[in-house]
């Protein structure tokens, strides 16, 4: 049954891809299928992580209306670059080697975050108001740093940084998508290897420590996997905030569901789909009047509004 | 025999447990009663090894708790925390299977899949195999939850308050399975934490009380569940006398 719904989802993902690679096609084709091609990689990569990390998130803080972009993951990701702009110069920036340095803002990402949101987690898991609320003001918190930190630039390199500030999906650069691609794999995998054992997390923290779930083991490797996914995805199109609620919200509602290692491609293969069918649209459909971070964000936000106010009459 | 030996428990600086020292029987049905904030929930955690104490040791059947590994003290001691997750999506088969997780760490054999099976037809919960979890009402949810534990297979079993908000006739029912799975034989023993003195009398093998974060009085239920005894321990006229043969508790 869940299997069935999953493979609805991968063929309508692939329908979708497939749509939006082929439709008006014509002139060079090699040339305008492969900048398709790069740009609908992109998209499902982005859609794929999100997804992905905000169902993990979700359950290691017991929590349905928290993402790793509402909490400021993404920006913690887009802080780090800045400070590298800062730090080695526009000139230094843009000479570094692009893999090492991606894999060493993934690792500062992944030990900043985990050493971050652990203690905070740990102080107010018990509070789910408190913990909605401190995750909200740590996300304002990052974009603040990040835009202090953008003022003490000069403007070559203020350009330079601030291109990754906000999500984008006209300018994506293969070479990273080649890079996130594996990346993103690599997360996939330990994510599904963590599945079980997230399933016993859904029982609340007692139950699963006295089911023999080392619960703070567990989270430290979950908000690891989640940042390698946060970063994979901003890296790509920059911060996208409200997406991962909207794709794990739709995805449990599609998947009569509670098994992670279900949900958590459910909602990689969801977040995908609203990517790349909302890009098809603006592209070929409405001819790029908006864009598609924002209309996706504004929707996404909606989607959060609406469980907060239902959660505070239910 | 689980063997506190002066357990003191102090949290934000605040004590909770005073220097308290017990043992419980490895068998039977043990219950810890006590005034509300008298630190039963915090004494219940601290013999599961969920929560370290501050000072002091506990030793379950001669294995110090705080010292185990996860999954040993997991096949040792079973635990049903006073408030538990709604779970709206999981079935009482997928609930009562999760107790097999500290035997097999997601990768359940055919002697797990027996051993639920018998937990869910020990708990009678054929009929209710298939429903999911919201759809149970309070006492079905509880007796789901037991089985769950029960599934775990092992020789201890705490339960937080597992009667509060119950019904009369469901908090009867939940008791007297929790007396069934303790019986002598079963090779397992149960602690609950309760309020509800009349079970408590009727019930319980042997009773912990405690007052104030220390303990009061530990014995038999001929010691323990005495007009005088009961009267101290919560400051109120109360006496034990016998209706048909059968002890009952009157509040003054």
């Amino acid at each position: 049954m869940a299997d069935r719904s999953l493979l609805i989802l991968a063929a309508a993902c692939a329908g979708a891809a497939a749509l939006y690679l082929t439709w008006g096609l014509q002139g060079p084709y090699g040339f305008i299928l492969s900048l398709r091609a790069t740009r609908l990689a992109a998209l499902a990569i982005v859609g794929g992580s999100v997804g992905a990390a905000t169902v993990i998130f979700q359950t290691i803080t017991a929590n349905r209306l928290l993402t790793p972009g509402i909490v400021g993951f993404d920006s913690l990701f887009v802080l780090i670059q800045t400070l590298l702009v800062l730090v080695l110069g526009g000139v230094g920036y843009a000479a570094l080697p692009a893999f090492p340095k991606f894999l060493v803002e993934i690792l500062c990402l992944c030990a900043i975050a985990v050493a971050l949101f652990a203690s905070v987690l740990r102080a107010g898991s018990s509070d789910m108001t408190r913990l909605v609320l401190t995750g909200v003001i740590l996300g304002v918190l990052m974009r603040g740093l990040t835009g202090f930190v953008q003022r003490l630039l000069d403007p070559t390199e203020f350009a330079l940084a601030q291109a990754a500030t906000f999500a984008s999906f006209n300018s994506v650069d293969p070479v990273q998508v080649a890079f996130a691609a594996p990346i993103l794999l690599l997360a996939l995998l330990l994510a599904w290897r963590l599945a079980p054992v997230l399933d016993v997390a859904l029982m609340g923290r007692d139950s699963a420590r006295s089911l023999g779930v080392d619960h703070e083991r567990l989270t430290m490797a979950a908000l690891a996997v989640v940042a390698m996914l946060v970063a994979t995805s901003t890296a790509v199109a920059g911060p996208v905030t409200f997406l991962g609620l909207l794709a794990a919200s739709l995805a449990a509602a599609a998947l009569p569901q509670w098994r992670h290692a279900v949900l958590i491609p459910g909602a990689a293969l969801t977040g995908a789909l609203i990517l790349i069918v909302g890009q098809f649209l603006f592209e070929r459909l409405l001819g790029l009047q908006s864009t598609l971070p924002a209309i996706v964000e504004s929707l996404g936000g909606l989607v959060f509004l609406v469980m907060v106010l239902k959660r505070r009459t239910a | 025999m689980i063997r506190v030996s002066n357990l003191g428990l102090a949290i934000d600086g605040k004590t909770i447990l005073y220097d308290i020292s017990a043992r419980i029987p490895p068998q039977g049905l043990t219950a810890v009663i006590g005034p509300n904030g008298a630190g039963k929930s915090s004494l219940l955690y601290c013999l599961s090894g969920l929560t370290r104490p501050t000072s002091g040791q506990v030793s379950v059947d001669g294995t110090d708790i705080t010292a185990a590994r996860a999954t040993d003290r997991a096949r040792m001691l079973a635990l049903l925390p006073q408030v538990t997750p709604a779970l709206p999506r999981l079935t009482v088969a997928d609930l009562v299977a999760f107790g097999r997780w500290p035997h097999h760490r997601g990768r359940p054999n055919d002697e797990d899949r027996r051993i639920v099976a018998q937990a869910i037809r020990d708990l009678d919960l054929d009929d209710l195999l298939d429903r999911r979890l919201d759809t149970l009402s309070g006492g079905q949810r509880q007796r789901a939850f037991i089985a769950m534990n029960h599934a775990q297979s092992t020789p201890w079993m705490l339960l937080d308050e597992p009667l509060s908000a119950l019904d009369p006739r469901y908090a009867s029912d939940i008791m007297a399975r929790l007396v069934d799975l303790s019986r002598p034989g079963t090779g397992r023993a149960i602690v609950v934490v309760m309020h509800d003195l009349a079970m408590a009398v009727r019930h319980a093998d042997w009773v912990i009380c405690l007052k104030g974060g220390r303990l009061f009085r530990a014995g038999p239920p001929s010691e323990t569940l005495t007009g005088d005894s009961l009267s101290a321990l919560f400051d109120t006229r109360i006496h034990v006398e016998h209706l048909r043969g059968r002890p009952v508790v009157v509040i003054d």
